[in-house]
């Protein structure tokens, strides 16, 4: 299977990577060399195989319902939130105006 | 004074901890050799100050009588993929430049308990993704290393080429790095230091940058084994704020190691005799049995037969997690921001994508957008995930056979700068003997085996059983103990 | 069977409804983060370093907010998946840090399970039908976008995010916008009982997509839309007639129907085509590598299961059966958690007071609780402190009167004056005067003096005109200035006739 110009334009917006046409006339064949390289994957029969779901078997803990226990993962730090901020204004992030 | 810098972990340690030199001693040493390598670039930011004000406050401690801790003393560098609490952050990309995080990654702040102190932040493959530490938008890390007889540049590995650079060419006694599909190892072998990646799961991810979360992994890069065990027992633990963190105790790798493998079986994987590898790899090789069988092991044949899907349903994997983990890049919160004129907000996202990534970077997002995407999802995605399952399976059934795997670590010794330009495909198969150990979630090694007949270093690869880094280290330790390997790079820099 | 249509130019229509309710979590702490998941806090300030998605950051779940949604899966007799797992659901907005929303697509951890909605006949409804529920999923709320801010910005609060939802999904069962309102209350109210959440739809803590489509009846399934975040049981009905109104309309000109996300407009009453979905969505789920299963034994099964309270359908089948209650009475206590709180307070409190049980004061307490306290609550409006509205006070009326020593009217009165001033109902009674006289001497004066008056009465009473009997009452009661015990009254009156 390979992928058209199109295609990878349309993989790009999702992806919201912005391509003009010499990124996507570069990519296309890299795309298709690594896609054509992958492939090889259908010659296994894996009708019987379960996909991997935890590579070392563990179940998943779960935490207490407690509010700002542990600093690190609290709520409460709005500076730290805002810090890196490219466009921070009254305590909010700035982006540019959306029309729903 | 002899010179600090050709000292290890364990060496700084001890002698600080014995009062044979001071910390700050060590640290300006260091910060010394950090100051004048910027040749190799192997640093985006150095931090000299962090490294003194560690070892002051060990020095001070050492005049109370306090306890140093593990690494008491040790100034050492950190991944750039490590969030430093205060430290510009990147993971070597535009995209993160100026980030500067508010926190600490579980992983550095261990250290730091520990008693190390940081030299600086190393340059790495952008987002962890690459094999020669080719793609950091702060440039290209060069390998302390030369052929003989030759001057061109070659590259340290990757990802964690800023990594295997300071350690190799005595920037640092040793750093951190992460493996997702060999980036610990890889580096390690191609600049003659050693490196492993642990169990998925000992070491916390919180606060490293994720590639793909599935697979990465935090661990020590060093000048040898027991440096290694000492870092990786300072590095790892279980952290409650990662899911995938185990819950288990670290044991003490450093007091275990043990070079006598009498009772062991080592498995030597038929199936990772490619076409394609050099001769001087299959000697390392074969070398490489003789010594674990003169350490008492028996060597044994086995047979891992999906090695050669590994590498593809890797190639399927990591991009498919890398292109979820990497969309909160988009301008908004911390990082680049790349608003044109009239953008709407989706237009800003896409600008600042295009202008933040790197090429490597969007050919992953992009694979993996694809490979996740409608009507491919379970060509693509869930056949790899199987496939992961049967690369696990193999290992499984080999340990019915063997409690050890002996393999090379790289198909081949470093390469030069721009050796793959253009063929991406051709470089990710220098992760061939890596990637399947990732897969598999299982402990891996590298350890130096010797020179090449260009005077280039090849590694030898040990992978262990799930939590057994133990049975990794002390194999290593065999190897490290017979290799008699102790060339180091001419300096030119 | 429901016969709500949409009259067309072409003949009659019937609307197909399905409902997508995200109901937020009742939980102190947000679904993989520590942040507080308290209302109205000032922008930003309950957001973990997780909830913005600084690099490097990780989700933990809440095992509160898996245990609520066990337990309301539990409540709607679904299948408890005891293997789960998170998914994530990529796509970029503003109001997801994460460029993707942690959720659950392949394995949710609440199968199919159904609810009932009563009959109604005032609303359309003639008989109970039961809506199947075709899974719960528990996944991240949003942050929250503020548009009138700023003349070229949007601004985005992050506090929202993370916070834990679960999103209950019907089969496309409702067939008209009634039967929509009843399951949104219905839902709500189960939702209420088992405390997974407050149901506050003004706080946004519960909102519904709206899926419509019509049909000519007996034929296939039309092309639906989604009408996103609709947050009243109101606008839900709205939405549905609004759609399916202008879904008639375009097929009958010709047209199709668009399979499209759509917004609710509140001051038009209108839905229209979101102007912000750009290409069609494609989320690209796939399992959270960051999360492992989650996997849930028997001894976590079973404390979801021994902590469900008693549920609205077996409540009201009791109030009706054991009780006695009638059918409306027991619809109407049972419908909120706060109404049959206070019944259930009342019902103990006044039967423990009067020393029966509580199946033979229960119609009497009903009776009260809904209509006779209301009714007083309301014609004292602010006058009413809510506060002295204690269950041991309306118990104490309510046992003077069943012993008699009030009548309907003095509990009424008493009670106003303990609404306004908190006094004691026993001490008002003494001392307002507010008590029946059943002190046979002064009633037997009474109706001496009134038979004596009225001779030619009593005479036509004996002579047949049984009507005359309430004459004497009335009188006997007006004489004691009404407060003679209207037993003792009758007795007395039909002893002296003969
Ligand atoms: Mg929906
Ligand atoms: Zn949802």
């Amino acid at each position: 299977m390979s992928v058209t110009r199109e295609e990878v334009a349309k993989i790009a917006s999702l992806a919201r990577i912005q391509m003009d046409d010499a990124a996507l006339d570069s990519m296309v064949p890299e795309l298709n060399n690594i896609l054509n390289w992958v492939e090889q994957l259908g010659e296994v029969d894996t009708s019987a195989v379960e996909p991997m779901t935890a590579v070392i078997p563990q179940a998943m803990r779960l935490r207490d319902d407690v509010v700002d226990a542990d600093p690190l993962t609290a709520g409460g730090r709005r500076e730290d939130i805002l810090a890196n901020a490219p466009a921070a204004e009254h305590g909010f992030f700035g982006v540019p105006k959306v029309i729903e | 004074m002899s010179d600090l810098t050709n000292l290890g972990v364990k060496a700084i340690r001890d002698g600080v901890a014995a009062g044979d030199f001071t910390a700050r001693e060590v640290a300006e040493a260091f910060n010394a050799n950090v100051a004048a390598a910027k040749d190799l670039n192997a640093f985006i930011v150095a931090t000299p100050e962090k490294a003194l004000e560690a070892a002051d406050a060990i020095d001070a401690k050492r005049a109370k009588g306090e306890d140093l801790g593990t690494m008491g003393g040790v100034p050492i560098g950190m991944k750039d993929l490590f969030c430093t609490d205060g430290v510009q952050t990147t993971a070597a990309s535009h995209i993160l430049e100026g980030f500067v995080p508010q926190y600490e990654s579980t992983v550095s702040a261990n250290l730091w308990k520990a008693g190390a102190g940081m030299l600086g932040k190393l340059n790495m493959d952008q987002f962890a993704m690459g094999s020669s530490n080719e793609t950091s938008y702060f440039g290209n890390v060069l390998s302390p290393w030369k052929k003989d007889g030759s001057n061109a540049a070659l590259i340290p590995g990757g990802s964690s080429g800023g990594s295997s650079t300071a350690v190799a060419a005595r920037l640092a006694p040793a750093a951190t790095g992460t493996d997702t599909g060999g980036s610990i190892r890889q580096p390690a072998a191609v600049t003659g230091i050693t490196g492993i990646k642990p169990t998925y799961g000992r070491c916390s991810r919180w606060g490293v940058v994720a590639f793909a979360s599935s697979l990465d992994q935090a661990g020590p890069m060093a000048r040898d084994v027991t440096d290694c065990a000492i870092m990786l027992e300072a590095m790892a633990g279980f952290d409650p704020k990662d899911s995938t963190s185990l819950d288990m105790p670290v044991p003490e790798w450093e007091k275990g190691l043990n070079a006598d493998l009498t009772g062991k079986k080592v498995g030597i994987p038929r199936e990772y005799r490619m076409e394609g590898t050099d001769q001087a790899i299959l000697d390392s090789w074969e070398r490489g049995k003789e010594w674990l069988r003169d350490a008492g092991a028996e060597i044994v044949d086995i047979s891992l037969p999906h090695t050669k899907y590994a590498l593809p349903a890797y190639y399927i994997i990591a991009p498919a997690e890398a292109s979820s983990n990497l969309a909160r890049y988009d301008g908004v919160r911390y990082g680049l921001r790349d608003l044109p004129e009239g953008a709407g907000l989706q237009d800003m996202y896409a600008a600042t994508r295009a202008a933040g990534f790197g090429d490597e970077v969007k050919r992953r997002i992009l694979i993996g957008t694809y490979v996740l995407s409608a009507g491919f999802y379970d060509a693509y995605y869930t056949q790899a995930q199987k496939i992961r399952t049967l690369v696990a399976q193999d290992f499984e059934k080999a340990w019915g056979e063997c409690d050890l795997i002996l393999a090379p670590t790289t198909p081949n010794a470093a390469f030069p700068l721009g050796g793959f330009d253009g063929d991406p495909l051709a470089m990710y198969l220098n992760d061939v003997f890596a990637v399947p150990a990732s897969l598999a979630g299982l402990p891996a090694m590298s350890v130096p085996a010797m020179l090449n007949g260009d005077g280039l270093p090849l590694g030898l690869q040990i992978i262990g059983k799930a939590f057994d880094e133990q049975g990794v280290l002390n194999a290593g330790l065999a190897i490290e103990q017979r290799s008699g390997f102790d060339a180091k790079p001419e300096r030119w820099w | 069977m429901s016969n709500y249509r949409i009259q067309g130019a072409t003949g009659e229509w019937e609307v197909v409804i399905g409902l997508e309710v995200h109901a937020q979590v009742t939980s102190n702490a947000k679904l993989f983060s520590g942040a507080s998941t308290e209302f109205g806090a000032e922008p930003n300030t309950q957001v973990s370093l997780i909830d913005a998605a600084m690099p490097g950051m990780l989700p933990v779940p809440n095992r509160e907010c898996i245990r609520q949604a066990v337990r309301t899966g539990m409540a709607i007799e679904a299948q408890i998946n005891a293997w789960s797992r998170f998914d994530r659901k990529n796509y970029f907005y503003a109001d997801l840090p994460q460029g993707y929303q942690i959720s659950q697509l392949y394995h949710p951890i609440v199968g199919e399970g159904q609810l009932l909605i009563e009959a109604d006949e005032k609303a359309g409804i003639p008989e109970d039908k039961i809506i199947g529920i075709e899974r719960i999923h528990v996944e991240q709320d949003a942050g929250k976008l503020m548009h009138d801010q700023h003349p070229t910005m949007s601004y985005v609060d992050l506090n929202r995010v993370g916070i834990a939802l679960m999103e209950i999904v019907s089969k496309p069962d409702m067939r008209s916008p009634a039967e929509a309102g009843a399951y949104v209350r219905k839902l709500r109210s189960i939702l209420r009982y088992v405390g997974s959440c407050d149901g506050n739809m003004e706080e946004g803590s519960m909102r519904a997509d709206v899926n419509v489509s019509v049909r000519k009846p007996g034929e296939e399934f039309g092309t639906r839309t989604e009408t996103k975040n609709v947050n009243s049981v109101r606008f839900v009905m709205q939405v549905i007639e609004y759609e399916a109104n202008r879904q008639v309309d375009v097929l009958e000109n010709g047209g199709t129907v668009d399979q499209e996300t759509r917004l609710f407009d509140v001051a038009s009453g209108t839905t229209r085509t979101m102007r912000s979905k750009e290409d069609a969505h494609d989320y690209r789920y796939f399992p959270d590598p960051d999360l492992l299963p989650v996997e849930l034994d028997d001894a976590f099964l079973s404390e979801c299961r021994e902590s469900l309270p008693e549920l609205p359908d077996a409540k009201r089948a009791r109030y009706e059966n054991e009780l006695g209650l009638t059918p409306y009475n027991a619809r109407e206590l049972t419908a909120e958690v706060e109404t049959f709180g206070r019944f259930e307070t009342l019902l103990s409190a006044t039967a423990t007071r009067i020393g029966k049980p509580e199946k033979q004061v229960a119609t009497q307490v009903a009776n009260w609780a809904l209509s006779v306290a209301p009714g007083v609550i309301k014609s004292l409006g602010d006058e009413a402190d809510p506060a002295h509205a204690s269950s041991g006070a309306q118990a104490s009326i309510l046992a003077m009167q069943d012993k008699g020593e009030i009548s309907g009217g003095q509990a009424k009165e008493i009670y106003e004056i303990v609404l306004k001033t908190g006094r004691d109902p026993e001490e008002i009674a003494d001392t307002e005067g507010l008590k029946q006289v059943s002190d046979t001497g002064a009633i037997e004066a009474a109706i001496d003096e009134i038979l004596a008056n009225n001779q030619d009465k009593v005479e036509q009473y004996k002579g047949g005109k049984d009507k005359l009997f309430g004459f004497f009452v009335g009188q006997t009661m007006k004489a004691m200035q009404g407060k003679a015990n209207p037993a003792v009254v009758n007795q007395l009156l039909k002893d002296k006739l003969g």
